[in-house]
């Protein structure tokens, strides 16, 4: 490993540190790691992640001196802080618009590691604590939402929880329990901060999990072929990629940045500026955009509990996804039917976005009129969404499984340098 | 940079996915189509067509409608209808005390115990026109007239929603139509039918600035009015949002060029 040396303390006070607590190793050891020369910009993602959970900290610890849990107050004390805290117009949006961008961010890194194969061997650790972050972030971002204390805050409280009435036999122990009462009120919002407030260094602490196992078999790349050789396929960590990743964040900041200062209510519903009230029900109570699929999963099925069960089996078939996928072959790219139907599947995943968002009798499309009533008949959401929830299940537990065995790959590259020698113009 | 055919695809359609997955389903009246000078990536909001609105609310809504989450310094501090240079702290701003003098308060209680009422100051907030809810629902026939200080973020298209609603009632309900009691017909109103009776016709307040007091006229002012006092800091957020943007637009220049740099003599 002659371009990797390894950390060498020069100075008697390194040495002395060193043999004491290699703090400086573990940075040099993280920093100066090999990486595969292929990587593309699919890769920066969990940087920018990293960014955007700092961020999402920050600005949540100075939000958090001046927000009030209390069913009387918060309301009022998201305004106070938009309007009489210095900065407040800026950090409450960055914190609301933040969470938007964490969830674009995170989801397009996972499609990324679905498409290359990164949750396979010798990965699937590395994977599976992926998922944990996903499902607390799910968890931290819902309970943020209700902080405000608007109408959707508090529906989408009562709906998510009246979700675990669903279970046979202890069900209305346990939505009491999360309750603490009889409906979602002042106990409710004081635990929601409590853990919202917490749970985001619980993810801090996942995600030092999550980049330790990927420092033990090393980043996979686009081509999904192992690193053969560290000196020919691999560059150190920095500065080749801090740099690209720096490039990286700075370009989706200004996405994140054009949101914030432009249309900072652009993701939020109108809704939310009316003070919660347990009297007056939305006419359509929706989540935020990025829990919109599983919404729609909810609602695709007639039964309450095998609606639960399909919205929380869609994340929890994404903790076996390194035994489904049955295909030795890493990276999509040669395999053409798998990216055909992964992209179905980026697509179906969309489509059930779009569904989560309307009304499960609204229509996709009209064929007709009712010859009775006059009103459009068609292909209404709810089918939509069915089809969709049933493609989504049948990638994971079909698809994927069967592909593996019968598919046919294309012919890999040797080695990452071989495939980056030859000059060929770059496809994903 | 090599962006591939599938890289730029999935990204539109993911980004059409956030427009499609967020535009949420409206299906109220059509709304008219008007516009603010606050609208789009530079608007400001028009001073003067504020300093209008303001009287037009406390000529009228005021009787009916409350924004307690206001104060009256508020109107005069950086970005407010009335916002003078010379006078940085609303507090001193001599039309501000001036507005503030013209509302009263209750305040106290004072040595004897006794609550009083007294001239409102500028750190005051906007004093509410009934005690509370049920005060407010029994003068208005049960409907409960809405606090103003979001109210534009409040609703869908807020701008273009309360001005149709303020210039589409109509004196007689279409046929067809049972107005209920106490109920006045406006076709911007889901249902058609509202509590609020038409607070605007012609010439009810008289602009000191000369400007013709028309039914369209005043609900436009208005509406300018209610936009700042629901987002009083959207100047200073556009304008802040413009040096960011063009700062990080220099250091993703200088980024892109110090990777280039970096890159240049490896193959990848
Ligand atoms: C707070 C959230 C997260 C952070 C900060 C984060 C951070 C990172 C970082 C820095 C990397 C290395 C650079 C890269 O490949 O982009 C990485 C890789 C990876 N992450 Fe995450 N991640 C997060 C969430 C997730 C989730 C939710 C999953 C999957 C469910 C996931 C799966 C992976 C996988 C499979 C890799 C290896 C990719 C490869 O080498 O091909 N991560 N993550």
């Amino acid at each position: 490993m002659s371009s990797y040396p390894g950390y060498d303390p020069k100075s008697g006070f390194e040495k002395w540190l060193d043999a004491r607590l290699p703090i400086i190793r573990l940075g040099y050891d993280t920093f100066i790691f090999p990486t595969p020369r292929n990587l593309n910009y699919w890769w920066t993602f969990g940087a920018i992640l990293a960014v955007i959970l700092m961020s999402q900290i920050i600005t949540g610890i100075i939000l958090a001196m001046h927000y009030v849990p209390h069913v009387d107050l918060a309301f009022d004390s998201i305004q106070h802080i938009k309007r009489d805290v210095n900065f407040g117009w800026m950090l409450q949006p960055m914190h609301a618009v933040g969470a938007s961008m964490m969830f674009l961010a995170v989801y397009i890194h996972m499609f990324r590691g679905i498409y290359y194969g990164s949750h396979k061997s010798p990965r699937e650790v590395l994977w599976i604590v992926g998922v944990v972050i996903y499902l607390l972030m799910m968890a931290t971002g819902f309970m943020g939402y209700v902080l405000p204390w608007g109408q959707m805050s508090f529906w989408g409280a009562t709906v998510i929880t009246n979700l675990f009435g669903a279970f046979p036999l202890v069900g209305e122990s346990l939505t009491n329990w999360l309750w603490g009462g009889f409906a979602v009120d002042d106990p409710t919002l004081n635990r929601f901060f409590s853990l919202h407030f917490v749970l985001p260094f619980a993810i801090l602490g996942l995600v030092m999990l999550h980049v330790w196992a990927l420092h033990v078999p090393g980043n996979n790349n686009p081509t999904g072929v192992s690193v053969k050789n560290v000196d020919k396929d691999t560059l150190p960590f920095h500065p080749y990629y801090t740099i690209k990743d720096a490039f990286a964040i700075v370009v989706f900041l200004m996405v994140f940045v054009a949101f914030v200062f432009f249309i900072p209510d652009a993701l939020n519903h109108p809704d939310n500026y009316i003070r919660a009230n347990p009297l007056v029900t939305p006419p359509h109570i929706v989540p935020e955009w990025y829990y919109l699929p599983f919404y729609a999963m909810l609602r695709a099925v007639p039964n309450k509990l095998g609606g639960v069960i399909t919205m929380f089996g869609a994340i929890a078939v994404l903790f076996v996804l390194p035994w489904l996928d049955t295909s030795k072959v890493r990276s999509m790219r040669y395999r053409p039917l798998a990216k055909l139907f992964f992209i179905i599947f980026v697509l179906a995943c969309i489509g059930l976005g779009w569904a989560g968002a309307k009304s499960p009798t609204d229509l996709v499309f009209a064929t007709g009129t009712d010859a009775a009533t006059g009103a459009p008949v068609g292909f209404s959401f709810l089918w939509f969404a069915r089809i969709l929830t049933l493609y989504y299940y049948a990638f994971f537990v079909v698809i994927l499984p069967v592909l593996g065995l019968v598919e046919k790959p294309k012919d890999r590259p040797e080695s990452i340098q071989k495939s980056v020698l030859k000059s060929a113009p770059e496809e994903a | 940079m090599r962006l591939s055919k599938l890289t730029a695809t999935v990204i539109a359609t993911a980004a059409l996915g956030l427009i499609v997955g967020t535009a949420s389903a409206s299906e109220g009246p059509e709304l008219k189509h008007v516009e603010f000078s606050f609208e789009g990536v530079f608007g400001t909001y028009d001073k003067a067509a504020a300093q209008r609105g303001f009287q037009v609310y406390q000529e009228s809504c005021t009787n009916c409608h409350s924004m307690k989450l206001l104060s009256i310094r508020n109107l005069g501090e950086a970005g407010g209808p009335f916002y003078d240079e010379e006078h940085p702290n609303a507090n001193e701003n001599p039309v501000i005390k001036a507005i503030a003098a013209m509302f009263t308060v209750t305040d106290g209680p004072d040595s004897e115990g006794d609550m009083f009422e007294r001239p409102a100051k500028p750190f005051d907030r906007f004093p509410s026109p009934f005690a509370n809810e049920q005060a407010a629902r029994a003068s208005n026939g049960g409907a409960l007239p809405p606090d103003f200080s979001v109210l534009v973020s409040a609703r869908e298209h807020g701008p273009q929603y309360i001005y149709s609603l303020l210039t589409s009632y109509e004196d007689d309900a279409p046929e067809g139509v049972e107005l209920r009691d106490g109920m006045n017909y406006n076709a911007a109103f889901k249902g058609g039918q509202i509590g609020m009776p038409p607070p605007l016709f012609e010439d009810l307040v008289e602009y000191s600035d000369g400007t013709k007091a028309s039914v369209e006229q005043m609900a436009h002012d208005v509406v300018t009015f209610m936009a700042w006092a629901s987002d009083p800091k959207m100047e200073e957020r556009k304008r802040m949002g413009w040096m960011v943007m063009i700062y990080l637009f220099i250091f993703a220049l200088l980024m892109y060029g110090s990777y280039k740099a970096v890159w240049r003599d490896v193959e990848h």
